[in-house]
């Protein structure tokens, strides 16, 4: 019955929609609607469920400061379960029936390569907050994470020059650790570096006793170890217990699952991460941000550089609709085009590149110590998403809503 | 790297694989086997047991007492769990496989819920051994010998004592075990609850070399229902000799080609097993003996 219901009222929406020719106003007149697609459980909820509380807080600091244009922020949240069908379902069901204006969506690479032709299907617009393996060019899509050029360029050849030339990679064995370690390959290769081995991983194993055994076997100087969700986790345990003893390299730990905080020390010391944001970083403006997170949950476990770029996209969106007039996708893409939108938020001044609608970032290199504290032996201040604007992506010129990879880059004009 | 190394990986593979397969899959080998009930929140047994043993380890109990104490509670809420549910649906087992599921989805959203998304772990505890130029985790080399004394033990416990006996009666001819007066629904209970607490023990054990998060009974599920379902209804001449055969050739696949043909190496047997030898390898061996 409720499905009913809700066809009805969407079916009601668009009658007063179609009224609403004659006063312009009332369109603009209600709350905004922002659908929450994000995994609240099953293998991601430990990282994911803290950007739907960073969106919530944004909405709340929104709504306190009058709103967006002086219309409320409204969320339509859905758990979408780590499971890549719910997004498709929901996507569905936020674009057609709840009519949201926009959708902040997606953990995994999987998920959002399963949601991005729905996005497209119906014109939405949605925003992805994570950082994955780069390429996504798309005018449906913002993407505020970080990507390889970002986390990768400078984690890899410093890694090298600390630590040696040989390289082992441990990935995940999907889309995203796939083409990320392909990254890896060619900036090992560029820098005069050997890859020593390479491994992928089923998602949802969590014994890896053989991958340890040929990580000793070889002549590796340090691990690159791409592993997702909280099955393949088990690594750095089950590593730090036959005492491997090798410095790790990531993009994706630390910053995202704190494995730091959830497993005993040392199993993850000498991990060295390359992140956009998280809570140990000590700013006035980070510091201020943890505050105002942990005032409104106080239990939440810990503010990941998810929360940060989630956060960040509430607010960007905001200036977008303000600066824009309207909701409008259009309109919002021709503010993009301008090239000045710039947020300064809990991770410093970040601004969305026209070409990509990607975001750039200043990374900061996290190591974990051997009792798990953090401390950051470099930063790399605003570093632009340059990659796929050089490689011909223009979405001001076109929007080829296809996603490209060092081996595979955009057809030459 | 000389032969001894070289033969010395190749075992603690070979043995860390079964220990892991033998270990996740007595405690569903035993509901299964013996009851014939196909326990589908076998790895919520198995999460329950790896919490309490984690949360009362970090409370300063000894991590042995903490395993134990993982699988005390875990066949306990089995207990219940057979009181409340099982019992009800013993001749219909098509039923108590939904019913199971639902109880499996229920305790991972309900530990979600009330627990949070992750919880802080145990340290693996007894460090390493250096054999040549690797160095390999002492606490796996305890827990193949966990697998070894659980076998073991079990066989005592089911051939060499009277609970053994009794319950063995009641399965076989529960008709009889009631006339020559066995409390029958008793035994059912206890042995729901020895097979909840053996999946609360491997969660125990495991408990030290793992994340913790609801959802981490699902990474035990397939490996220990491919087990059991190769070795058919009886744990010493099934799922032991099973454990061995799929550790070999999971070992073995994984060694040479990558997990994931491990893994495709384990689903291929299961399937070939269901076609060639549809009562599982104890079947075959008990009509071959027979």
């Amino acid at each position: 019955m409720t499905f009913n219901r809700t066809a009805l009222a969407s079916l009601m929406t668009s009658a007063a929609m179609a009224c609403s020719v004659a006063g312009p106003a009332l369109s603009q007149d209600g709350p905004i609607r922002i659908g929450v697609l994000e995994d609240q459980s099953g293998d991601f909820a430990a990282a994911t469920t803290v950007k739907v509380h960073a969106i919530e807080l944004a909405a709340k600091e929104i709504n306190d400061a009058g709103g967006i244009d002086g219309r409320p922020v409204e969320l339509v949240v859905y758990d979408t379960q780590s499971d890549n069908r719910r997004y498709q379902e929901f996507m569905r069901r936020v674009l057609q029936s709840d009519e949201v204006d926009v959708v902040f969506a997606g953990f995994s690479s999987a998920s959002r390569e399963a949601y991005r032709p729905i996005v497209n299907q119906f014109d939405g617009l949605a925003f992805y907050n994570n950082q994955y393996e780069g390429g996504v060019c798309d005018d449906n899509m913002i993407v505020t994470g970080a990507v390889p050029e970002q986390q990768f360029s400078t984690l890899i050849p410093w890694m090298m020059e600390e630590y040696g030339p040989n390289v082992y990679t441990l990935a995940a064995d999907y889309n995203f650790g796939q083409i990320s370690a392909e990254w890896v390959r060619q900036i090992v290769e560029e820098n005069g570096g050997t890859m020593v081995g390479e491994e992928f991983i089923p998602l949802g194993v969590s014994q890896f006793g053989q991958n340890i055994q040929n990580i000793q076997a070889s002549e590796a100087d340090f691990v690159v170890t791409l592993l997702v969700g909280a099955a393949q986790a088990s690594y750095y345990e089950q590593a730090a217990a036959a005492d491997v003893g090798l410095p790790m390299a990531s993009s994706v730990n630390v910053g995202q699952g704190y494995e730091h905080k959830r497993f005993t020390p040392p199993s993850l010391a000498n991990m060295f991460v390359t992140t956009n944001y998280i809570e140990e970083i000590d700013t006035p403006a980070s510091n201020d941000f943890v505050e105002r997170f942990r005032a409104m949950f106080p239990d939440e476990p810990y503010i990941n550089q998810e929360a940060a770029n989630s956060y960040i996209a509430m607010n960007l969106y905001k200036q977008l609709v303000e600066r824009a007039g309207t909701t409008e996708h259009d309109a919002i893409r021709a503010v993009i085009a301008e090239g000045d939108v710039c947020f300064d938020g809990p991770s410093g001044n970040v601004c969305l590149d026209p070409k990509s609608q990607h975001m750039s970032h200043t990374i900061y290199l996290a190591k974990v110590e051997d009792d798990h504290s953090i401390s950051f032996p470099t930063v790399w201040e605003n570093i632009a998403p340059y990659w796929l604007g050089e490689a011909g992506c223009d979405l001001t010129v076109s929007d080829p809503s296809a996603q490209y990879t060092p081996s595979s880059p955009p057809p030459a004009q | 790297m000389d032969l001894f190394e070289r033969i010395f990986a190749m075992l603690y593979q070979f043995g860390d694989t079964f220990a892991f397969l033998v270990i996740a899959c007595a405690g569903l080998a035993v509901i299964f086997g013996m009851m014939g009930v196909i326990n589908l929140a076998h790895g919520e047994f198995i999460m329950c047991g790896a919490y309490v043993t984690a949360s009362t380890a970090r409370a300063g109990l000894p991590l042995p007492l903490a395993i134990l104490a993982g699988a005390l509670v875990a066949g306990i809420v089995g207990m219940f769990v057979e009181r409340l549910v099982i019992r009800h649906l013993y001749h219909r087992p098509l039923d108590s496989i939904i019913a199971t599921w639902g109880i499996s989805l229920i305790a991972t959203q309900g530990v979600l819920i009330v627990l949070g998304s992750t919880m802080m772990g145990v340290g693996t505890p007894l460090g390493s051994i250096e054999v040549g130029e690797r160095s390999y985790s002492l606490y796996r080399i305890v827990l193949m010998g966990c697998a070894l004394g659980l076998l073991g033990g079990l066989y005592l416990l089911f051939y060499h004592t009277r609970f053994g006996v009794i319950a063995r009666a009641t399965i076989q001819k529960p008709q009889m075990a009631l006339a020559l007066g066995v409390n029958t629904g008793r035994m059912y209970g206890l042995t729901f609850g020895l097979g909840a607490a053996l999946a609360g023990l491997a969660g125990g054990l495991y408990a030290p070399t793992m994340t913790m998060v609801p959802t981490m009974g699902s990474t035990f599920i397939v490996e220990s229902f491919v087990t059991v379902v190769v070795g058919g209804g009886d744990i010493f001449v099934g799922a032991a000799p099973a454990a061995a055969i799929l550790a070999l050739i999971k070992a073995g696949l994984t060694a040479w080609y990558g997990q994931l043909f491990g893994q495709i190496g384990l689903l291929v047997t299961v399937i070939l097993v269901i076609r060639i030898l549809p009562g599982g390898l104890s079947g075959w061996l008990k009509g071959t003996s027979r």
